[in-house]
């Protein structure tokens, strides 16, 4: 199993009455709600939660990319992920990830993970969404019925420049360069594996399959909702023959946990409403730019999990939200339950865990990151045996690394560098 | 009789609806689409003979989705213009329709000698942005389109069971189809540098505007009034962006002063 800890970097301060006084969450969000000064804060409280994950033995540690978003503040993951790639040691850098039909040219891609990977010494997984409709088409005018064919190219060019060993021309149809040639290359080889965010396209399915890349479902409501479309990616995976490994798959999951499942309600439940409530309040308008999906997507009935619930939004209760399963949250065991029967329902192995929920204090996070760290993820270790060997979907870093604060405490004297040169010299 | 056909062109074959005699019409819908019924093609076959072609991925139209671009569209509908067996017909757009009938009048100034633009999309001012038709939910359509919200919602909707689970489905499927193609010219701003190219426009040029047009709203029917030489400007009362349907008779007769 790989544990990956996450966080979406919400911003904590959106008023009480802000689904009443507000369109959206996301795009044309009140410029005036966010502070910069407070932001300095919220930033280096978020990097230090991420931080502290990797000192806990999870697998990977996880960004990613949202615009004009009041739940994510992370335009630029790879900011971020910079940040985390000096400051983490062990934990894979999971950028999940890079819009990539965002970028001009997408190059810019290719480099800036190459230059990810090599800084973390090779602890790179490169995630490349289509990017959601608000993000692409509504903030970065993409025209919704060519994103995906933009995104393909981009794609294509990437892959190519990562594993083309020397200059070559690129004539694409979005893209035209004569020279393409990255320098840096990642370290991984041929390529940092790669994970797709997807949302129910089926398209994206075999492009999982035919590129040997992990389908990650990043989706807020749960694993029991999710049970339909997870069953139509095996069963694509299924009819295309390839083997059914559980690292083929990723999903999200927000999970909390505490002493007991009450302590979970007592400690929790406002946070959670306030993602749930708050920050997931997206104006219908700008959920699905007319041709972003496509027609075969559409007619298999997966609609966008931004659009609102028929009959409009309700406040979803604590007790909703935990039964319904879009929270597992509760004491270590009943977490340890639930994420069992997350991973054995959905066959995922790579599990995206949403630790920091909403406007969550830095020391509650810490809490129920320790909790889930030490109490519950050792007992999930061994779920998958018959794949425990299998690394196609996750990093291979150098064995030798190093990381942040490796010079000498002290500048060296003239003395000091004499001798050391010296030795060298007549050696 | 609007009848609906098809006409091969080299990308696809493009559904078409044609009827009435009279001098040769051809008229491109907006964003919206047109159908038979549509009362506008009626009136204009009163005296004309329309032929109203489909962009691809309207109505029961095959996509094409090697039209991307512009002057894709432009050349696509030359071509369609050109396989009907035209020649120099009266050329008449509504709102997208009308950035297309521009853009074709520009590209092959000498073969469009009258052009009749209804609220053309295609020009762009920071002053009077145009709403974001693409972020507009369907119940926010009529005020928008309409001079006369409540008469407009009604007609959006009839006939229409909005209460039919399979609706929404189809009406996604109807959107994706359409407006994605749309998007290609409309979207996020439906500009493509027409500013530029209206001098070259040589046809005696009719502009048609609702006086209370919320999309595309009057201002801009200045903008191309002063960018087309001798342009002409019908301004109609008690009007929106669907002027055709709310001042059917008002447009069909502006139009007529073409000939």
């Amino acid at each position: 199993m790989k544990f990956t800890w996450f966080n979406l970097m919400p911003w904590p301060y959106l008023p009480d009455d802000f689904r009443e006084k507000n369109r959206s969450v996301w795009v044309d969000i009140d410029q005036k709600l966010f502070d910069p000064v407070k932001s300095h804060e919220v930033y280096n409280t978020y990097m230090d939660l991420l931080e502290y994950a990797d000192t806990l033995g999870f697998d990977g540690v996880g960004v990613n990319e949202h615009h004009q978003n009041g739940y994510g503040i992370m335009p630029s993951p790879n900011i971020i992920a910079a940040g985390l790639a000096r400051r983490t040691k062990d934990a894979a850098i999971v950028v999940l990830g890079n819009s990539i039909a965002l970028y001009n040219p997408p190059v810019r891609v290719a480099e800036e993970f190459a230059m990810l990977d090599c800084i973390s010494g090779g602890r790179l997984v490169a995630g490349f969404p289509v990017g959601t409709s608000m993000d692409t088409n509504y903030c970065y005018g993409q025209i919704p019925s060519l994103t995906r064919e933009k995104y393909q190219e981009a794609h294509d060019l990437i892959i190519k420049a990562w594993t083309t060993r020397e200059p070559f021309a690129f004539n694409g149809r979005y893209n035209k360069l004569r020279h393409v040639n990255i320098w840096p290359r990642p370290i991984q080889q041929p390529h940092p594996p790669v994970h797709i965010p997807g949302g129910g396209s089926v398209e994206t399915y075999d492009f999982c399959i035919d590129n040997t890349y992990s389908y990650s479902y990043l989706s807020f409501s749960g694993y029991l909702r999710a049970q339909a479309l997870m069953n139509g990616y095996w069963k694509r995976v299924e009819e295309r023959g390839v083997d059914k490994s559980p690292y083929r798959a990723g999903f999200a999951q927000t999970i909390l946990v505490a002493d007991t499942d009450e302590e979970a309600e007592r400690l929790y439940s406002e946070h959670v409403s306030y993602f749930y409530n708050r920050c997931l309040h997206v104006y219908p308008g700008f959920a699905d730019a007319p041709g972003y999906r496509t027609i075969k997507t559409i007619q298999t009935g997966a609609l966008s999990q931004y659009a609102p619930p028929r009959g409009g939004y309700t406040q979803l209760t604590w007790k909703e939200l935990t039964e319904q399963g879009h929270v597992i949250a509760g004491s270590p065991e009943t977490v340890r339950q639930r994420m069992e029967d997350l991973i054995k329902g959905l066959n995922v192995g790579n599990i995206f865990c949403l630790m920091h929920v909403g406007n969550m204090p830095a020391d509650k996070c810490m809490y129920s990151t320790k909790l889930f760290a030490e109490k519950v993820m050792p007992k999930l270790r061994n779920m998958f045996p018959d794949w425990d060997a299998d690394n196609r979907f996750w990093t291979t870093p150098l064995d030798k690394r190093v990381s942040s604060g490796r010079l000498p405490k002290e500048a060296p004297t003239a003395a000091d560098l004499a001798k050391t040169y010296a030795l060298e010299a007549g050696e | 009789m609007i009848e609906l056909k098809t006409v091969q062109t080299r990308h696809v074959p493009v559904r078409y609806f044609e009827g009435g005699t009279g001098p040769d019409l051809v008229y491109l819908h907006g964003a919206g689409g047109v159908t038979a019924e549509d009362p506008f093609l009626g009136a204009l076959a009163a005296g004309h003979h329309v032929y109203a072609p489909l962009v691809p991925g309207y109505g029961d139209s095959e996509e094409a989705p090697e039209i991307r671009d512009m002057l894709d569209f432009t050349l696509h509908t030359w071509d369609v213009v050109e396989a009907l067996g035209l020649k120099d017909p009266i050329l008449v757009g509504h709102s997208m329709g009308g950035m297309i009938a521009a853009e074709m009048a520009a590209v092959a100034p000498n073969d469009v000698s009258r052009l009749a633009l209804i609220a053309p999309a295609g020009l762009w001012d920071d002053d009077h942005p145009v709403p974001d038709l693409f972020a507009t939910l369907p119940f926010e359509m009529p005020a928008l389109l309409f001079h006369d919200a409540a008469a407009g919602a009604a007609m959006m909707t009839a006939g229409r069971n909005v209460e039919d689970p399979g609706f929404l489905q189809a009406y996604l499927v109807t959107n994706a189809r359409q407006l994605g193609m749309a998007g290609r010219i409309l979207f996020p701003i439906p500009e493509r540098g027409l500013a530029q190219r209206l001098y070259r426009i040589k046809a005696r040029t009719i502009l048609v505007w609702g006086d209370s047009d919320k999309l595309i709203p009057p201002v801009y029917a200045h903008a191309f009034k002063k960018g087309i030489a001798g342009a002409q400007l019908v301004s109609i009362p008690e009007a929106g962006h669907m002027v055709i349907v709310e001042q059917t008779a008002a447009v069909v007769e502006a139009i007529g002063r073409l000939g």
